[in-house]
Order: C-alpha cells, then sequence, then structure tokens
C-alpha cells in the first residue's frame, strides 16, 4: 500500500474514532450514568463538607 | 459511603503549604529578573546571580516547585474523595513529597551554579533527573492504587485528566532525559541536532500541555463544581474534552521550532495540530464557566470562585493566542519577541496560578478545620491585586512584542535594516517597567495569601486534631 493511502486511511480512523466517542458520550442510554457520575465530587460523606454553601460572613 | 473514611490529608496539608512557600519564592525571582533586564547592574560580579543562570531557577521553581505542589496536593486530595478510599500506600505519598521537595532544593543549588543541561524547562542535570523518575512513578504507584482501590464504579473525570497528566510527563521526562553523563554534573543527550531539538519541544509544548494544562484541567474539573456547589455544565462534554485534549496536544510541538532546521512537514503538521487544539481547549474553558449558568451571582460574593472563573476567561485568552500565534506567518512576527513571554505569562499566572490560588483557598481551611479562611476581604483584595498585576504583565509584553516583531523585520529600500538591534531594545525599555510593575503586584498578592494561610493554619486558630477525618499522626 502507498504510504499516502496509508496516512488517508489512518486520518478516517480517527475520525471515525472521535465521531464514535461523541455518540458513546451523548447516547441517551448513558445520560442517567453519567448524571451520577457528575455528582461524584459531592458524594464524599465528610462532616466539614456538610454545608456545602460556604459561609459569606467574614469569620466565624 | 459512611462518614468514618479516613482520607489520608497529612501529605495535602505538606502539599499546599508547599505551594505557597515555592510561590513566594519562584515568583520573586521573576520579579528580580524583570528588574535585571532593566537594570543590568543588578546582575551583580557574581556569575550565581546573573540572569542567565536565575531565570531557569524562576520557571523551574514557579512550574515545578509551585505548579507541581499544587498539583500533588489537589490531585491527593481529589482521587481520595471521588474514589471514596484513603490514599494507596501512604508512606509512598509521604516519600513523593520529601523527594519532590529535595528535587527542588537541588535545582536551586544547581542552577545558580550553572549545572544544566541547557533544555529549556529540562535544565536539571542527570542525578536530579533520575531522582525526579523515582519520585514521578511513585506519584503514579499512589495514584494508579488509589483509583484501582476505588469504592465508587465510575472513574470521575478530574482523574482522568490527572492520570493523563501522570502518565504522559513520566513518559516525557524520561525520553527527554536520555543522556550519557560524563561525569556527576555534566551529560550529553543522545540525540543530536534537529532530532535533539523535535525531541526537547516535543517535552517542551507537552510540559505545557499536560503538566501546566491537563493537570490544572483536573483541579478545575473538581474545585469549580465544589465550589460553586453544583455539577459541571456537561460531563458527556467534559469525556469529549478529554479525548480530543490528550490525542491532539501531543503533536502541537513543532510550533516552537518554525523557519528552523526542522523538515518543513514536521512545522506545517505542528501547526495544524496547534489550530486544532482550539477546540478542545475552549469545550473544556465552555464547560467550567457554564457550571456557573443561572448562578451567576455567586460570583459577586465569592472570591474564591472569581479566582476559579477567571482563571478559565484567561484560559480561553490563551488557547486562542497560542494557535494564532503556531500560523507560521504569525510565528514570522512573533517568534523570539517578548509576545511569546507575554503568551506565556498569560497562561502561567492567569491560568496556572490562579486556578491553583483558587483550589489553595478551597482547601486551607478544610484541612486545618476551619470554615473558611482567616480574612475572606483578603481574599478579595489578592484577587484584584493579582487581576491588575496580570493584566498590566500581558498588554507590556503584547505591546513590547509586536513592537520588537515589526523593528527587526523593518527594511529600508535599498535592502538594509531600518533598526539595530540596540534600537529595539532601548524601545523596549518602557514596557519592561510596566511588566516589572506588573510582577511586583502579582508577588504583592501572593504574599497576601501567604498571610492569610499563615493566620489560617497556625496552632492557636487551626483544628486540626478535632476532625473526626484526619488520620493519627505519628
Amino acid at each position: 500500500m502507498d504510504i499516502n493511502t496509508f496516512y488517508g486511511l489512518l486520518t478516517l480512523l480517527m475520525l471515525v474514532l472521535f465521531i464514535g466517542i461523541v455518540l458513546w458520550a451523548y447516547s441517551s442510554k448513558r445520560k442517567k450514568h453519567f448524571e451520577e457520575a457528575a455528582n461524584l465530587p459531592f458524594e464524599e460523606e465528610k462532616p466539614l463538607d456538610d454545608d456545602r454553601n460556604q459561609r459569606k460572613g467574614d469569620r466565624s | 459511603m459512611d462518614g468514618t473514611i479516613k482520607y489520608n490529608e497529612n501529605v495535602v496539608r505538606q502539599f499546599a503549604l508547599a505551594t505557597v512557600v515555592w510561590g513566594v519564592v519562584g515568583m520573586a525571582v521573576g520579579v528580580l529578573i524583570a528588574a535585571q533586564l532593566i537594570w543590568p547592574a543588578l546582575n551583580t560580579e557574581f556569575p550565581w546571580f546573573s540572569y542567565g543562570r536565575l531565570r531557569p531557577l524562576h520557571t523551574n521553581a514557579v512550574i515545578f516547585a509551585f505548579g507541581g505542589s499544587a498539583l500533588f496536593a489537589t490531585s491527593y486530595w481529589v482521587v481520595q474523595r471521588t474514589c471514596q478510599t484513603p490514599l494507596f500506600a501512604p508512606k509512598l505519598a509521604s516519600f513523593t513529597f520529601w523527594g519532590w521537595q529535595t528535587v527542588i532544593v537541588l535545582a536551586a543549588i544547581t542552577l545558580p551554579l550553572g549545572i544544566t543541561q541547557s533544555k529549556e524547562y529540562a535544565e536539571l542535570e542527570w542525578p536530579i533527573a533520575l531522582l525526579i523518575a523515582v519520585v514521578w512513578i511513585s506519584y503514579a504507584v499512589v495514584f494508579f492504587g488509589t483509583i484501582v482501590k476505588r469504592r465508587v464504579r465510575h472513574i470521575y473525570v478530574a482523574n482522568w485528566f490527572y492520570g493523563a497528566f501522570i502518565i504522559t510527563v513520566a513518559v516525557l521526562h524520561v525520553v527527554n532525559n536520555l543522556v550519557i553523563p560524563v561525569s556527576l554534573t555534566k551529560s550529553y543527550p543522545i540525540y543530536a541536532g534537529a532530532v535533539d531539538a523535535m525531541v526537547q519541544w516535543w517535552y517542551g509544548h507537552n510540559a505545557v500541555g499536560f503538566f501546566l494544562t491537563a493537570g490544572f484541567l483536573g483541579m478545575m474539573y473538581y474545585f469549580v463544581p465544589k465550589q460553586a456547589n453544583r455539577p459541571i455544565y456537561s460531563y458527556r462534554l467534559s469525556i469529549v474534552h478529554f479525548w480530543a485534549l490528550i490525542s491532539i496536544y501531543m503533536w502541537a510541538g513543532p510550533h516552537h521550532l518554525h523557519y528552523t532546521a526542522l523538515p518543513e512537514w514536521a512545522q506545517s503538521l505542528g501547526m495544524v495540530f496547534s489550530l486544532i487544539l482550539l477546540a478542545p481547549s475552549w469545550g473544556g474553558m465552555i464547560n467550567g464557566i457554564m457550571t456557573l449558568s443561572g448562578a451567576w451571582h455567586k460570583l459577586r460574593t465569592d472570591p474564591i470562585l472569581k479566582f476559579l472563573i477567571v482563571s478559565l476567561s484567561f484560559y480561553g485568552m490563551a488557547t486562542f493566542e497560542g494557535p494564532m500565534m503556531s500560523i507560521k506567518t504569525v510565528n514570522a512576527l512573533s517568534h523570539y519577541t517578548d509576545w511569546t513571554v507575554g503568551h506565556v505569562h498569560a497562561g502561567a499566572l492567569g491560568w496556572v496560578a490562579f486556578i491553583t490560588f483558587g483550589a489553595i483557598y478551597h482547601l486551607i481551611p478544610r484541612l486545618y478545620g476551619r470554615e473558611q479562611m482567616h480574612s475572606v476581604k483578603a481574599i478579595e483584595l489578592h484577587f484584584w491585586i493579582a487581576t491588575i498585576g496580570v493584566v498590566l504583565y500581558i498588554a507590556a509584553m503584547w505591546i513590547a512584542g509586536v513592537m520588537q516583531g515589526l523593528m527587526w523585520r523593518a527594511v529600508n529600500e535599498d535592502g538594509t535594516l531600518t533598526y539595530t538591534f540596540i534600537e529595539s531594545l532601548v524601545a523596549t525599555y518602557p514596557y519592561y517597567m510596566v511588566r516589572l510593575l506588573g510582577g511586583v503586584l502579582f508577588l504583592a498578592g501572593m504574599l497576601i495569601m501567604t498571610w492569610n494561610v499563615w493566620m489560617t493554619t497556625r496552632p492557636e486558630t487551626a483544628r486540626v486534631t478535632t476532625t473526626n477525618t484526619v488520620p493519627q499522626e505519628g
């Protein structure tokens, strides 16, 4: 195979891979899973972090 | 998911404080060398105090000591909390702290002595480079070990970015430091000529792409949602962002070598990949900023959020400017001028340092059992002083850079150069003054932060031992 044909096919493969990742990420099947994942930082269950609404006063 | 997980906060505390200390040191050296460019007498008669030796000290201190410590601190914090498990191999984690500090101290000794590999951002000679490799592999073991023993199924996106940063920096560091030692303090790279240059800038640009971008994006994906108290704008976008960013960054290095002995096709390849990089970069920026969508009012009252969100604005500016400067015809004007210096600092001060300030201000009270920093007003003051400092710095360097580029390329009708080099230097002096002022303001902000951190963490006020989540010392 001509090396330039190979490069062309490689580029095409990368494009397909990218579209594949986008479709995978945005499929409605995974919507709920990713919503849960997005909330992971808030599930560390630590007493100190329970007051998520930082107090606005100067000091405690 | 019970409340009794004992996270390892000791090593996070150590790295968080190291971040502040090295921030002051690195930025102070930056201010010094900015002054040396204006008043050459400041170079003194001592070679170890000259600009040429202090400049790598400045870059190493701010990137690897300040930025590196911040990445260690935040990644150790984030990976434990999003995996809901304490750090894997805590003793090894402790070793990464002392090992990394040793590297920094060795850098601070050898660089002024003129012991260097003369590779930008990879100056440290082979014995130190070996120590870096050992520390870095230990870091990878701790980080990925923690991910392996996670108690949740999903690996949160911040950890993907931190993970990519750790793996890539390991590869970059090893490949770019393949040298043949001839003595304890001198070595020669195994590469020669244009290949050496290409390897160096493959390393150099990915140091920007993975150390200063992917790592800090990991920080962004945790601390922006936490401080805003709402999940990231689009988790799906973050996935596309991750894969697009890491696969494209790797190829952008040749834009540092336009119009050199590097093959033409490699230069063009580097330019095209740099242009494509705009898309994932801005995708990430939009994802971070839009997290505040519907809650913009929080920006008014929360200076920590201001740091985090404005850092993303600077990230957006720098990642627009970067692709533009990688275009060969633009680069013909900008290369070797102070425009490059301005561009780097838009990213380094505006993005890297700002998001670090935000993350550290978020962390310190939580690490020391306080509800918030000692003075929120001081954070606000730090924010405004630092913002004015960055703007002065980069605006001065933009103008100086474009002016230098235009002066250097100006030719008379008979083909001779219109200006001598020294004329462009004289014309640059006023902008060097403005840059120095910007740097001084930025350093002043850093000192305010140091005071604030000191007041928050001193034993009389900190309540480390009363939180039930801190492992017993000893």
